[in-house]
């Protein structure tokens, strides 16, 4: 198996400087006895306070790599090291989201929001944050909403307060498994915008897996570009563009060139994997 | 949201919307429902009993079929008041109807129990699905009646052999539904207890039986039907001194309207099993679409 030759992606200026938080090295994983290579050699570090997107045709292991990176299956080759210490299962220091908001439908938006901490440290200590889950729910718009069950809310709230659930438990590292991709564009915009403003106030690592190359340079300070199964990274494009970012910015002409630079690399790595 | 901006700032694209002048009628209207889907649910459900009463009465009339197989409405309906009276002064017919319910809530008692335990074993254990599941299989295809003469044979003519037998058919419909229940939480569910590193008992108590309490109940309801038809079945053929018995002698001293209203009381019996079941559903799966009704009543 060929090494992945990507170096390091060089980061923006100004957070240069930041340490690496997660590390993978030589990370590989094949399914059924090595009979299906879902994924092929990645090495990756990310930096404290960064924000990473990988983006890639489905089926060439991204959702793979989030959850090696999560503790949740164990990699074929190689090792995953978060905050110096090695991955080998759940780690507290992760706060997850996946593409469905998988909230409890017999569990109100507060119990929800607060299962993390319930599952973790006991019910007594999750009533202890709940007015800590109440504030989480109003910053996300969502206040008076914590009675409810999740059948009563619509797609775009269910997410929100799946966004509480991971935040609750004040996660160093946000992994990103398609969050928005079920909620139409608006929706989208807006919690894009929002994700932004919560890893800028609390200097979180953020690693998004996304299929839109937009929401990708919007909220990215690396976009990783991944080849078609076994996937492997091709390249890493470092986003120059200025923090906060704004929606307005979607339309200036850097934005474009961007997108439609990452756009024709994707297709490069269709043809030619 | 997003704005064209051009040199000399945004610039409005849109313009208001014109239509051609013009006067048109009204065009309400409701949509068609056939005049059978409009009846009162209480009309409808008259409507019919009254249909089944004036059919059964028309074949006694017309002596359809001999009138000591088929006795009168009447006649069941004058039985009906015999039956109830005697139950409600505590007569002997009482004693047998708590006969029977004591063997069907002991059965069902043991058929949730072992039924639980076992579907917790081979919906959670690969030892369980491997091992222990094509047993159970093979059981479930026999005819469980078959194993009266056994229990009777093992257990007496007492109330035990007639627990065991409504247990024993009450059992299977609750493994399966509990089995088929812990695998019905979805991948992500999972991933996220994981991901928070939540016990394997965490992950039962707290995820998979709750997500799985609908198939579980749905178990229940099947085997709460179970329980009767085995409690019954057991007195048919073991005798004893429950409301099962009343029937079998009822019946073979061919007083078919003595047998319909028994019948008629022992279903009461059996309703009330099930509208229990159905009541604690409510309570505890509120959040599932099927627990309002018992049947899933999405169209
Ligand atoms: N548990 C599994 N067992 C076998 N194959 C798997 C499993 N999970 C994923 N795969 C395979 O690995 C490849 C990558 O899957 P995935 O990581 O989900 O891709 P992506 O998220 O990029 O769409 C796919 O071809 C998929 O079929
Ligand atoms: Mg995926």
């Amino acid at each position: 198996m060929m090494q992945s030759a990507i170096p390091v992606a060089e980061q923006p200026v100004g957070r240069s400087l930041a340490r690496p938080v997660y590390q993978l090295r030589n990370v590989s994983k094949s399914y059924g006895f090595g009979k299906i290579r879902a994924l092929d050699p990645v090495d990756l570090d990310l930096r404290q306070g960064s924000f990473s997107s990988v983006i890639g045709p489905s089926g060439c292991g991204k959702s793979t790599l989030l959850k090696i990176m999560a503790g949740v299956t164990p990699p074929t080759t190689g090792s995953v090291i978060l905050e110096g210490k090695p991955v080998l299962g759940a780690r507290r220091e992760i706060g997850m989201m996946y593409q469905q908001a998988t909230l409890f439908p017999w569990l109100t938006a507060i119990d929800n929001v607060l299962l993390p901490i319930s599952i973790r440290d006991g019910k007594a200590a999750a009533n202890d944050r709940r007015s800590e889950a109440q504030a989480l729910l109003e910053l996300v718009g969502l206040k008076g909403f914590d009675k409810v069950y999740p059948r009563q809310l619509s797609g775009g709230m269910a997410q929100r307060t799946s966004i509480c659930r991971m935040l609750i438990t004040e996660p160093q590292v946000l992994l990103l498994d398609e969050p928005f991709s079920a909620l139409d564009e608006l929706a989208r915009d807006f919690m894009n915008i929002e994700l932004q403003r919560i890893c800028l106030s609390r200097n979180a690592t953020a690693f998004l897996i996304t299929h839109s190359i937009p929401e990708a340079v919007l909220l990215s300070d690396v976009v990783y570009i991944m080849s078609p199964r076994p996937g492997k990274f091709l390249e890493a494009v470092p986003i120059e563009l200025p923090r906060p970012r704004t929606l307005e910015m979607m339309t200036a002409p850097e934005f474009g060139d961007y997108v439609r630079y990452i756009r024709s690399r994707l297709d490069e790595g269709a043809v030619t994997a | 949201m997003k704005t064209v901006t051009t040199d000399t700032g945004p610039q409005a694209l849109g313009r208001p919307i014109t239509v051609e002048p013009g006067t048109f009628p009204e065009t309400i209207w409701s949509e068609q429902v056939a005049w059978i889907d409009r009846v009162p649910r209480v009309v409808a459900m008259a409507a019919l009993l009254f249909l089944v009463l004036f059919l059964w009465w028309a074949v006694h009339h017309f002596e359809v079929v001999s009138r000591i197989i088929l006795p009168s409405p009447a006649e069941v309906g004058r039985d009906i008041v015999v039956v109830g009276t005697n139950i409600l002064s505590g007569g002997y017919m009482l004693a047998a109807l708590w006969m029977t319910t004591k063997e069907v809530l002991w059965g069902f008692a043991f058929a949730i129990a072992i039924g639980f335990s076992l579907g917790v074993l081979v919906g959670e254990t690969s030892f369980g699905e491997r091992a222990v599941l094509p047993y159970l299989v093979a059981i479930d295809t026999m005819p469980k009646v078959a194993f009266a003469p056994l229990f009777l044979a093992w257990l007496g003519f007492g109330i035990a052999s007639k627990v065991a037998l409504a247990a024993f058919i009450a059992t299977f419909p609750i493994v399966v539904g509990t089995a088929a229940g812990l695998h019905a939480a979805d991948e992500n569910a999972r991933m996220l207890f994981r991901t928070l590193g939540a016990s394997r008992w965490q992950t039962l108590v707290r995820m998979k039986i709750p997500t799985g309490l609908p198939q579980i109940f749905t178990g229940l309801k099947i085997g709460a039907v179970g329980v009767m038809a085995g409690a019954i079945t057991a007195e048919f053929l073991g005798g004893g001194k429950g409301f099962g018995e009343l029937i079998r002698v009822a019946a073979s001293q061919l007083q078919t309207p003595r047998v319909f209203s028994l019948i008629l009381y022992l279903s009461v019996l059996g309703f009330l099993l099930f509208w229990s079941v159905i009541l604690i559903e409510r309570r505890l799966v509120f959040w599932h679409r099927s627990s309002v009704t018992g049947i899933d009543d999405r169209r």
